[in-house]
């Protein structure tokens, strides 16, 4: 033999020319394999979308309902109505939903206006609807002290204004027009009850619509806000002394304090202490009215109380995934053995092992960043319905577009998940023998 | 200058079903000369295709050494022997062994991929030199078969080697395709400067041939089993 050893053992200075990473091969393949496994590759980029947008929906939605609740009720420290549970004061009249627990005295609400530490302390009356909105008779102050932002207080919509104290108006929120298309001028008359009822009580009593509120994305926009005396003037209601006498207002005749009821009490405070001080003197020495504060710690209670509801949803989210992460895998892994062949071929082109290992991950990678992108869609889906039917149902405004960790962690982790199904298959085909598949097929 | 091939005392041996061990390659000595064109003559079930396996680096030998170009095979792992077959040794097979979802095209540039890069130019003037040159963009199941086997041989040459290895390349083709097909191999190799080693039990490629040996006289494992047959 002419040819002398060399560090291989061949020739001196011969060595195996460069090679490129092959990674244009390994797309083009990759490319060509979703193309040609179109219907399963669809269906499998589907689950994962679904899995993606059920996963960024169950989270952002359970933290922008919590923001959203918490702090729904604007400046408003307190509640305080009548003896019962502190949740259903604030379901009730913050965010009008629930019935009413009953009523209180109108000395209560004197008491705690006039405690130094009390801001403002507007009454609620409730007990009618109209079409389903809750009719709530409170003070003008409504207007002057509350804030459902910070700053932005009640405004009538242009053209309309608020109601006078001693006449029959009402000033309806945008979502209420909306809903029952109470508009400038238009004249309607109550139902009793808080809930829409056809067998429902309508009283004889005819408002009209002075102004209509701007949409504020609270609970109140879904209500139509008439004088408080207006719900105790109410034909059919009865108002009763401490003596327990009913009492029937007369037209023109003022109503005595001493048989004025209302619903609740809305209460800003000056300060934390101011609200400890009512706590101590409602809910532990006076027996006759509950206080419910802070608004934000009721809430949460609730939510804390629903979280094994959201960690059942997380939990179906967790399932759902990994049914999509499964689809993933049995996906490609079907196809594996049908392309044996193709992967010897490719190793006796001279791909490497790595080369054949990379298609199948960049395969699955590929179906979850393109399932990621459905995601969104359904993530946008979702949401986008959730906003309108919380905000029917409690006037809570959601933003479907918040930015929420979710969003940015799904992705990544749906890649990372595409590729971890990957790995099976892409075993397999990296242990493809290529002699043996090289062979003709009989 | 280095021969395109050099084989030294390789053997190759494979477990039978029954547990025995069998040696299906014993190649004492065999060399093919830069450029040359050689032709061995095997039947089915001789070890000729286990024989170009072992050269190509596809299967690892038990003993012995094959250089091509220089290059001692038998030492490489794995890795390195991929890059030879994709650098230095090209590969016709008997059953074209095309990829289906790609084009003609497409097949010549994924050897080049994985080879000494893509140069669409190149694989456009290869398929235009086996008269494909209106079906670069087809798919093989819109090829004839002598077509396909026409790609096999451009994608065989995409990525310059200097020894290419045919397997029957005229297996499944008819007379008159196979005549073709042969031409267009040893002219495309003449023209890369690459040599040839082809093997095949036709009489009608062989004839072609100006070397041809038998692959019984190169095998002795072969030589061995017919001569225990008899």
């Amino acid at each position: 033999m002419s040819a002398m050893p060399a560090a291989n053992g061949g020739a001196a200075g011969v060595h195996i020319p460069r090679t490129q990473s092959g990674m244009a091969g390994v797309a083009m393949l990759a490319r060509r394999s979703l193309r040609q496994h179109s219907l399963s590759s669809a269906v499998t980029m589907l689950s994962i979308g679904l899995a993606a947008g059920l996963t960024m929906s169950v989270f952002s939605l359970r933290a922008q309902s919590r923001d959203a609740f918490l702090g729904g009720a604007g400046n408003f420290d307190a509640v305080l109505g009548a003896k019962g549970s502190r949740l259903q004061l604030v379901l009730n009249n913050v965010f009008h939903l629930e019935s009413s627990p009953g009523n209180i005295s109108w000395s209560v609400y004197e008491t705690a206006k006039e405690h130094p530490g009390v801001a403002f302390a507007i009454p609620y009356a409730v007990g009618d609807n109209y079409m389903g909105a809750r009719i709530v008779g409170t003070t003008t102050e409504l207007f002057d002290a509350f804030q459902y932002r910070p700053g932005r207080r009640l405004a009538v919509q242009a053209g309309g204004r608020l109601f006078d104290m001693g006449l029959r108006e009402a000033v309806v929120g945008a979502e209420a027009a909306r809903r029952t298309g109470l508009a400038y001028g238009a004249i309607f008359q109550p139902t009793h009850g808080l809930e829409q009822n056809e067998a429902g009580h309508v009283h004889e009593e005819e408002y009209v619509v002075v102004g209509v509120l701007e949409p504020t994305g609270t609970p109140i926009d879904r209500v139509i806000l008439i004088p408080l005396e207006g719900i105790m003037r109410m034909s059919g209601h009865i108002l009763r002394t401490e003596d327990d006498d009913m009492y029937a207002a007369q037209a023109g005749e003022e109503i005595p304090d001493e048989v004025k009821q209302i619903s609740a009490v809305m209460l800003g405070l000056r300060g934390p202490q101011a609200g400890l001080d009512l706590d101590e003197q409602f809910n532990k020495r006076d027996s006759k009215a509950t206080l419910a504060f802070p608004i934000g710690a009721v809430m949460a209670d609730l939510f804390d109380k629903l979280g094994w509801m959201v960690q059942v949803l997380g939990l179906v989210a967790i399932l759902v995934v990994l049914v999509a992460g499964s689809a993933v895998l049995a996906s490609i892994h079907n196809t594996i053995n049908e392309r044996r062949r193709e992967f010897a071929i490719l190793r006796a082109l001279g791909a490497r092992r790595s080369a054949v290992f990379s298609i199948i991950l960049l395969e699955s990678a590929t179906i979850a960043a393109i399932g990621t992108v459905i995601g969104f869609a359904v993530y946008a889906a979702i949401m986008g319905t959730a906003a309108i039917i919380i905000r029917r149902q409690t006037g809570v405004v959601i933003d479907p577009w918040a930015l929420n960790a979710a969003l940015a962690w799904t992705p990544p982790g749906m890649i990372a998940l595409g590729l971890i199904a990957g790995l099976i298959p892409a075993a397999k085909a990296y242990s493809t023998d290529v002699a043996t598949h090289l062979a003709p097929q009989t | 200058m280095a021969a395109a091939l050099e084989i030294h005392d390789l053997q190759k041996q494979f477990r039978s079903p029954d547990g025995r061990a069998a040696v299906i390659v014993d190649v004492p000595r065999f060399e093919l000369a830069a450029g040359a064109q050689v032709a061995v003559r095997g039947t089915s079930g001789s070890g000729k295709t286990t024989f170009l396996n072992l050269i190509a680096g596809i299967l690892t030998a038990d003993a012995g050494r094959i250089d091509v170009n220089g290059l001692r095979v038998t030492g490489l792992g794995e890795a390195d022997r991929d890059r030879l077959r994709a650098t230095t040794i090209g590969y016709i097979f008997q059953t074209f062994n095309l990829l289906q979802g790609c084009t003609a095209l497409e097949n010549v540039e994924l050897a080049m991929a994985f080879g000494r890069g893509v140069d669409r130019a190149f694989a456009s003037r290869l398929l235009t030199k086996v008269g494909l040159d209106g079906h670069l963009h087809h798919l093989p199941r819109q090829l004839s078969v002598g077509q396909q086997q026409r790609v096999a041989v451009a994608r065989a040459l995409a990525n310059h080697p200097s020894l290419v290895l045919a397997d029957e390349p005229t297996g499944n083709l008819d007379e008159r395709h196979a005549a073709d097909a042969l031409k267009t191999i040893r002219e495309l190799c003449r023209e890369n400067g690459a040599a040839l080693l082809l093997v095949s039990h036709s009489p009608a490629v062989l004839e072609q041939f100006e070397q041809v040996v038998s692959f019984a006289d190169i095998n002795h494992a072969f030589g061995r089993r017919e001569g225990a047959g008899a």
